[in-house]
């Protein structure tokens, strides 16, 4: 067996007395989309913030690529491949789409910093930045600025800011959230036309985006796994039918 | 999309600041503000008060700093209250040298450079492990530490100063010597710190340092240092105010620690205000306007600080953007 992109192992985080994340184990295959799924509150968001660097575990280790990275910092996760997204999102409201995404493209390339050459101009900047918005089908809104796109297109903004960085990893914190039907049906079709190209961690509660598109879901509760499975069997689980799908009704 | 709201091209509201046509408008305000600042002398010398070319020379000085200020404030978004403190090394570097006998300005420049830059990455380190009124505060303490420094340094006038017994040279030639040559040096050094800082900021560098101003969280995920860069950016910058230092200690032909009290270093924040925040040309155009503004107070009553401090404020309250959003708007109406 192939060992996987991204490993979690006995990974625990407390604020104060609160077990957010109590003991969490999971891995990501090459190509694998795995979703994260949990009610309100169950550590879902702190367990990508600790995955991608923005916080640090109290215990356990995260392996990425065979190499340890619980203790890089954020900046150092991201050039070794490891993207994110974030549940509220996250860009910049001034830049235009285009520019967005060349932030991306600029921290991969050589010389990211340099301090002379025009960037705007850079074709070696926007070219590259160019694809990954048409792959994200934003293509005629790369020159509109980030903080005007509706909800949906910000959603599919981040995720090509994050296809710019070569990832070998993508962590999706509810890419669906807040997005309106049709909106929502053209990023699951985007999830979609990524999958197997990427490994994917994919924090959602729409379940029908869910069971569409995971390989593999795992079910938090109280900062716990209680299920690990494929999406059919984590769905006839009883334990998890009690704790969060009886919910959804 | 079909749930994109309708998006007019001249949207009123908060982000036009950021629009595109703003952005292209810049040059040309620049141009004609240089062009302006050229035919000082020529109009001077046409019978414009003589006095004019000093003061005119002091705000372009002090332009420079402000000009320095503004990549860090407006650009960088840290609000640096100690940025006097850089003119104060410049100054005091170019006191000493000269006061020892070495007036080459090939000289004494580069010593600026070196300790300018030096004491920001010192103190930027420090300071930028904090944020938002804990820089603020530590930086204007960085700023005092300066100042007391200067008071302490004895041998050079300590607190009263040190007055120089010549202006420099530049390789053996006197061009700070007179009036109108030393107002064109003091120009051009300030058009080359403007293209310098404006290149800068359309640079990839420059890029980030303005993402991370709106969204650090943003920019460190995409795999750059925050911290590193703005650290770099205050070094740029306090360098440059070091070279307005330089130039404030040949025109006054006298240097003390009253260059870096924090008073200082707050107009020069009231300058980059004044002139519009992040804009560069707003610095200059600032820096200008609070020069002329203290010399027309000053001479109608001796108890000016009174009136200008509630102009200030004032001003502040009740303009967005600054002058150059004044400017703008007036253009926006006309297009
Ligand atoms: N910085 C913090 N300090 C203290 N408590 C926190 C902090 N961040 C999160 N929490 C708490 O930790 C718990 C888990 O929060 P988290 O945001 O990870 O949940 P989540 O599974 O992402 O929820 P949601 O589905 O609503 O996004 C919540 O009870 C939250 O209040
Ligand atoms: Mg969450």
């Amino acid at each position: 067996m192939t060992e996987p992109v991204l490993s979690l192992s006995g990974v625990r985080k407390s604020f104060g007395a609160l077990k957010v994340t109590d003991g969490v184990s999971l891995d990501v295959a090459a190509g694998e989309l795995h979703a994260l799924i949990g009610p309100n509150g169950a550590g879902k968001t702190t367990l990508v913030h600790q995955i991608s660097g923005m916080l640090r575990p109290d215990a356990g280790s995260i392996h990425f690529r065979g190499s340890d990275i619980t203790g890089f910092s954020p900046e150092r996760r991201s050039r070794a491949g490891l993207a994110r997204t974030f549940q509220i999102t996250s860009t910049i409201p001034s830049l235009s789409v285009l520019e967005n995404v060349a932030l991306g493209v600029q921290a991969r390339g050589p010389s990211p910093l340099a301090l002379l050459r025009h960037a705007a101009s850079d074709e070696s900047l926007n070219g590259p930045a160019r694809a990954a918005i048409e792959a994200v089908g934003l293509a005629e809104r790369a020159d509109v600025l980030a903080g005007w796109l509706s909800h949906g297109e910000k959603r599919a903004l981040e995720i090509a800011m994050a296809l710019t960085l070569e990832p070998a990893a993508i962590l999706l914190d509810e890419p669906l959230a807040g997005v309106g039907r049709e909106e929502g049906e053209r990023l699951i079709a985007l999830l979609k036309s990524l999958k197997g190209r990427y490994a994917m961690l994919l924090v959602e509660h729409d379940m029908e985006a869910v069971f569409a598109l995971a390989d593999r879901v795992t079910v938090l509760v109280y900062g716990r796994v209680i299920a690990s499975g494929d999406p059919a069997s984590v769905r006839a689980d009883p334990a998890v039918r009690e704790a969060y799908l009886g919910e959804e009704g | 999309m079909s749930a994109t709201p309708a998006l007019p091209d001249a949207a009123p509201g908060e982000p036009q600041a950021f629009a595109l046509p703003a952005r292209k408008r810049r040059p040309l305000i620049a141009i004609i503000l240089f062009l302006a600042l050229a035919a000082v002398p020529l109009v001077v010398s046409l019978g414009l008060p003589a006095h004019w070319l000093t003061l005119v020379t002091r705000a372009m000085i002090f332009a420079i700093a402000a000009l320095s200020l503004d990549l860090i404030l407006g650009v960088g978004g840290l609000v640096s209250f100690g940025h006097a403190a850089f003119i104060g090394i410049g100054a005091y570097v170019t006191g000493i040298m000269i006061t020892e006998g070495r007036t080459e300005a090939l000289l004494i420049l580069p010593v600026i450079f070196v300790l300018c830059g030096l004491f920001a990455a010192v103190t930027g380190a420090v300071s930028l492990r904090t944020k938002g009124v804990a820089f603020i505060m530590i930086t204007l303490a960085f700023g005092q530490m300066a100042f007391f420094l200067a008071q302490a340094l004895s041998a050079y006038g300590g607190d009263d100063g040190l007055t120089l017994s010549d202006r420099s040279t530049l390789l053996g030639f006197k061009p700070f010597a007179s009036r109108t040559s030393f107002y064109y040096v003091v120009l051009a050094a300030l058009a080359g710190c403007y293209l310098l800082i404006s290149v800068i900021v359309a640079s990839r560098f420059g890029r980030i340092l303005r993402a991370a101003r709106e969204n650090a969280t943003r920019v460190t995920v995409t795999g750059f240092d925050v911290s590193r860069i703005r650290l770099i950016a205050y070094v740029i910058s306090g360098m440059i105010a070091g070279l307005s230092g330089f130039l404030l200690a040949n025109q006054t032909e006298f240097v003390s620690p009253a260059y870096m009290s924090w008073a200082r270093s707050g107009e020069l924040i009231f300058m980059v205000v004044l002139g519009g925040v992040g804009s560069l040309h707003g610095a200059i155009i600032g820096a200008l306007a609070f020069l002329f503004a203290e010399d027309a107070l000053s001479r109608l009553t001796e108890h000016w600080k009174v009136i200008f401090g509630p102009m200030i404020v004032l001003f502040v309250l009740f303009t967005r953007g600054g002058l150059v959003g004044i400017i703008g708007r007036l253009g926006r109406r006309h297009d």
